[in-house]
This record gives structure tokens, C-alpha cells and sequence, in this order.
């Protein structure tokens, strides 16, 4: 692990998320087997590894949305095993979804705006008689500067279902950074974008970890992985594989089978 | 400013014809129009629910809840209507908040057979347990308010009365509904799990709009008591609630005043075919096939697609969110 200390270009020095011995079973079936790793506060980790390595599960597993069988999950030095996944986000956990995952019904702010809750949340008293006016309209701003910031500000009152693939997953972002995460899982970002719309999602993924949340990502685009991540953690049935910096992850030789199948 | 001064313009029609109207009706008609006016609030409240995306079966069962509520009240304590009506509305919503425990476990499908045998359970204690329910006869006596020398028993002015209560209970529906909470209402519905990940409690949600709807549906059951002047479980079966639902269906429920369409345009339609009574059930099922059919959106959907119709200009009328 000190080759790691010297070679990964670290923001800070804290661990914010600590995956400890980690196992998730379904009936008779491993999904995740006796997983351990550490996510460093301000790096963009990739989370990587042939279909069906589990990422996805982890993922759910982080964001409480499933309960690992066994191991434990720090945020921040803090267990938040069983927690809800609603819970957790209020930690300052927030994941986004595999394919587009929006309220396709609401309009741009709309979506945004319920991104908001920590800050926005109204109750039933002053719902009714109007008064948390002051908190709503901070929320309001709050959306305004994330569309900004998200490059979204001109599409402000379309429907989500009418934004092109691009723009959809810059808003999923933004709901999520709404939501003033810490940290930030996102699962499969580039998925089924162009090169053009990837590039573009790589240069907001960059500027998200400025604006100081970590990230974590599970990403099967290996060119976009390998552009963005300090770091890899390779996953392979279940179990951790490698751990290294993109040029070590690239050369390291059970990487390489794991994915070509011991084709030499 | 136009649009604005327009909205107050036909509001303030809208407010002249409804005081006006039980002075053009027949003694008959004006008893239809406060049980319209009731069923308005019925439905309304149904729309909260139904906003997260639950359709729940038990809604005709809490607006019993409110009468029996109303009704013991009245005839054990002597309370007058203007405490009836809140306790109706309170009970029923605590009734509800009990519930949301086993039942908020269920979602969908299983949710709606849940609500059912819920209901079931409450509207057959009714039934059997006579001392206080009453039975199957239910139980009788219960009497309008008196204020001066103005006699509610008469339709006219209970109609003004309800007018009065159901318009406020409206006026806070819409206020919630275009709330914040109405927005989270929303993104649950269509969304769970991505509310959930930016940490909305989806569960309470649930439960607090099945338990906001339970408290007005519970108001709405203590004025229909008040005026009818008896109550029994039969008036809250299943057949009741195939008519919520079908005035919520046929009216849309993207919009706040999409079922308050359905219930008032169904209710007059109903009148019309009045001589038709054995072929009345198979109307009402044509009725509501064709509307899924043709007009999936309800009958509000109609100036939309007048409009579109005249402009040729997509427009998404799908949108839960009017402005």
C-alpha cells in the first residue's frame, strides 16, 4: 500500500469511506466476498471488473439499499450498515443510477428542486400556510447555481424526458449534487454516450471533484476509466482483485485474464 | 397581468353560479347537489393519496370512519357539528396513521388488496358490533347545526354550509398539493428510489398523504351524516368506492381539478340516464372503458387537445405539474 501513497495523486489525507470485509449473499449465490478497500476524501475512484464482479452490488450496498450479509461499512469512521438509503443520503452519500434515471414527468428545476430536500424540507404547517417561504427560496437559489454550474441553466423549464442523452445525465448529476453529497457514487455515467458526450461528462466529473466531493464510479468505458480515476479497484466474482493506479491496473496480468479470459 | 385578472374574473363567475344554483333547482336536485358537493371533497382527498402513486381501496371506508365518528359523537356526547366535523376529520386520520404500518410494507398491487381487507375489516366491525355501531341498520338522529333561527335541514342553506366547509378543505388540498410536500408527493410517485438516494423518506411520505387524505374524506363523512341524518355500513362498501374511482378515472388525475371534473360531469350524466335504471351499471362500465380507450388523460385533457388540436404544436399533456 505505500507504492499507492506515492503514486496516486491525492487530493487529501482522510479516508472517507472504509469497505471492511464486505460479503453480500442472495440465497446460495456470493454476489460479494470478504471485500475491503478505502476511498481517500477528493480522489475520483473507479470501481471496475467484468459483468456480473458485483460492482453494481456494492454500490447498493454503500448506498443502503441493500444490507451486506456480513464486513461493515464506514462513512467518515462511522458505520452506516443497515442504515436506509434515505438516511445515508442525508449522511451525504448520494448515488446515481445505472441507465438514465430522472423524474421524467417534472421539468428541469422541478427535478432539481427535489434534489434540494436536506435544505428545502417543508412541513405539512408550513406547507399550508406558506410559512418557510425564506428556506424555499434558498432552495430555488440553490437550484439556479447548480444548473449553472452543470451548464443546464438555459433548459431550465423543459421536461426531463425531452433533454437529449447528454443533458439527461448531466441533470441526474445535478439532482444528486443538490443534494450536497460528500460523496458521490455514480454508477456507469458514460454508458451509451458518443465520444463527443463522454468527453463532455468527463470534464463535469472533473469539475464536480474541484468543487470538492469525492467520487466514486463503477464504469465499463476503459478509455474514459483510465482518463479520469486516480485510482481502480478491480472487482472479479465477487472478490477484490487488484487494487492500483490506472498505469498498474493497465499491466497488472490477472487484470488482463480476468478480462480476456486467460486468452494470451 | 391579463392572465391574472382573467382567473379572478372566472373565478368570480364560478362563485356566482355555485350561490346561485340551489335557487334554480328543484327540492330533489338540491338534495343531489350537496351530496355533489361532498363527493367533490371525496374525491379531492383521493387525489392526495393517489399522488404517490397508491391507489388505496380503503378511502369509502374512512369516509365512514368520519361519519360513525360524527354520528357517536352527536348522539353519545352532544357535541354540536362544529366540533363533529374536525373530530371526524382527526379520527379518521388516526386511523389511518395505524394503518400506514402494516400497509405502507405493501406497494402496488398488493398495497391496493391490503387496503381492501383493511377496510373490509373496519366496515365489518360496523356490522357486527351493534352496541355502538348499530348493524347492518346503522344508526339514525343525527341533526344539522342550529345557528340563530337558520334551520340547516333545509337544503338551501346546509348547501351553503357545505359549500363553505368543502371550499376550505379544497383551498388546502391545492395549497399542499403545490407545496413543496406536493412536489416530493410527486417524485415519489415517479420515482422512488431516485427520491430515496437524495434522501427523501419515502415511507412517510406515503404515509402522510394517506393519512392527509383520510382526514378530509373523514370531514366529508361528518357533513354527509349531518344532513342524511343516518348512517350504515352498507353506504360505504365497495360499490362506493368503484365510484370514486371511476369519477377520479374518468375525470384524469394529472390535474387538481381533474376528478372534481369527473364527479361533477358524471353526476350530472347520471341524472340523465336516470330512466334508464336497469341499464344504468352497463353504461357506467362502457363509460369507463371508452374514457381508458380514448381519453386516457381523463376528461381534462380536453382543452389540451382542443389546443393542440387547433395549433399543431406537440405538447406534452402528460405533465402532473401545470402551472
Amino acid at each position: 500500500m505505500t507504492a499507492r501513497r506515492v503514486t496516486s495523486e491525492r487530493v487529501g489525507d482522510m479516508t472517507i469511506l472504509k469497505i471492511d470485509r464486505v460479503t453480500k449473499q442472495f440465497g446460495g449465490l456470493t454476489a460479494l466476498d470478504q471485500v475491503s478497500f478505502a476511498v481517500e476524501a477528493g480522489e475520483i475512484r473507479g470501481l471496475i471488473g467484468p459483468n456480473g464482479a458485483g460492482k453494481s452490488t456494492m454500490f447498493k450496498n454503500i448506498a443502503g439499499f441493500y444490507a451486506p450479509t456480513s464486513g461493515d461499512i464506514l462513512y467518515q469512521g462511522q458505520s452506516i450498515c443497515g442504515q436506509k438509503p434515505h438516511s445515508i443520503a442525508e449522511l451525504g452519500i448520494v448515488r446515481t443510477f445505472q441507465e438514465t434515471t430522472l423524474f421524467q414527468e417534472l421539468t428541469v428545476f422541478e427535478n432539481v428542486l427535489v434534489g434540494c430536500h436536506k435544505r428545502a424540507r417543508s412541513n405539512l404547517f408550513n406547507a399550508i400556510f406558506r410559512l418557510d417561504r425564506e428556506r424555499q427560496q434558498m432552495a430555488a437559489d440553490k437550484v439556479v447555481e447548480v444548473l449553472e454550474f452543470m451548464g443546464l441553466s438555459d433548459r431550465r423549464e423543459q421536461l426531463a424526458s425531452e433533454l437529449p442523452l447528454g443533458s439527461q445525465r448531466a441533470l441526474a448529476i445535478s439532482v444528486a449534487l443538490a443534494s450536497e453529497p460528500s460523496l458521490l457514487l455514480m454508477d456507469e455515467p458514460f454508458a451509451g454516450m458518443n465520444p463527443e458526450e463522454t468527453n463532455h461528462m468527463m470534464d463535469l466529473t472533473r469539475k464536480v471533484r474541484e468543487s470538492g466531493i469525492t467520487i466514486v464510479l463503477v464504469e465499463h468505458d476503459m478509455k474514459a476509466v483510465m482518463g479520469l480515476c486516480n485510482y481502480l479497484t478491480v472487482l472479479n466474482f465477487g472478490k477484490l482483485l487488484a487494487e492500483g493506479t490506472p498505469d498498474e491496473i493497465r499491466n497488472n496480468d490477472r487484470v488482463i485474464e480476468a478480462y480476456l479470459g486467460g486468452a494470451k | 397581468m391579463t392572465g391574472k385578472t382573467g382567473k379572478i374574473i372566472s373565478g368570480l363567475v364560478l362563485l356566482a353560479a355555485l350561490l346561485l344554483l340551489p335557487h334554480l333547482l328543484q327540492y330533489h336536485h338540491q338534495d343531489l347537489l350537496i351530496f355533489l358537493t361532498i363527493n367533490v371533497l371525496v374525491v379531492a382527498s383521493y387525489r392526495i393519496v393517489t399522488l404517490t402513486g397508491e391507489w388505496s381501496l380503503i378511502h369509502a371506508v374512512m369516509m365512514g370512519v368520519g361519519g360513525y365518528t360524527a354520528t357517536l359523537a352527536f348522539k353519545q356526547f352532544e357535541l354540536g357539528m362544529w366540533f363533529t366535523l374536525p373530530l371526524a376529520g382527526i379520527v379518521a386520520a388516526a386511523i389511518a396513521a395505524l394503518l400506514c404500518f402494516p400497509l405502507f410494507r405493501m406497494t402496488q398491487f398488493y398495497f391496493l388488496i391490503g387496503s381492501f381487507a383493511a377496510g373490509e375489516a373496519i366496515r365489518l366491525c360496523w356490522i357486527q358490533f351493534v352496541n355502538p355501531f348499530g348493524g347492518t341498520g346503522g344508526l339514525s338522529g343525527v341533526e344539522p347545526p342550529l345557528i340563530g333561527n337558520i334551520d340547516f335541514l333545509e337544503p338551501v342553506p346546509y348547501y351553503y354550509l357545505t359549500l363553505v366547509v368543502v371550499g376550505m378543505c379544497l383551498f388546502i388540498l391545492h395549497r399542499i398539493e403545490k407545496s413543496r410536500i406536493g412536489l416530493i408527493l410527486h417524485s415519489v410517485h415517479w420515482n422512488s428510489p431516485l427520491a430515496e438516494s437524495v434522501g427523501v423518506d419515502t415511507w412517510r411520505y406515503r404515509a402522510l398523504a394517506f393519512i392527509i387524505g383520510s382526514f378530509f374524506v373523514g370531514v366529508a363523512g361528518g357533513l354527509k351524516v349531518h344532513y342524511l341524518g343516518t348512517i350504515t355500513p352498507n353506504q360505504f362498501g365497495v360499490g362506493f368506492m368503484v365510484f370514486i374511482l371511476i369519477w377520479v378515472i374518468v375525470g384524469g388525475y394529472n390535474r387538481f381539478y381533474g376528478p372534481v371534473i369527473g364527479v361533477v360531469v358524471l353526476t350530472l350524466f347520471d341524472e340523465s340516464i336516470r330512466s334508464l335504471e336497469e341499464l344504468r351499471p352497463a353504461i357506467y362500465g362502457a363509460v369507463l372503458i371508452a374514457s381508458i380507450l380514448f381519453l386516457p388523460q381523463g376528461l381534462e385533457s380536453i382543452p389540451t387537445r382542443i389546443r393542440r388540436l387547433f395549433s399543431r404544436k406537440p405538447e406534452n399533456d402528460s405533465s402532473p405539474s401545470n402551472k
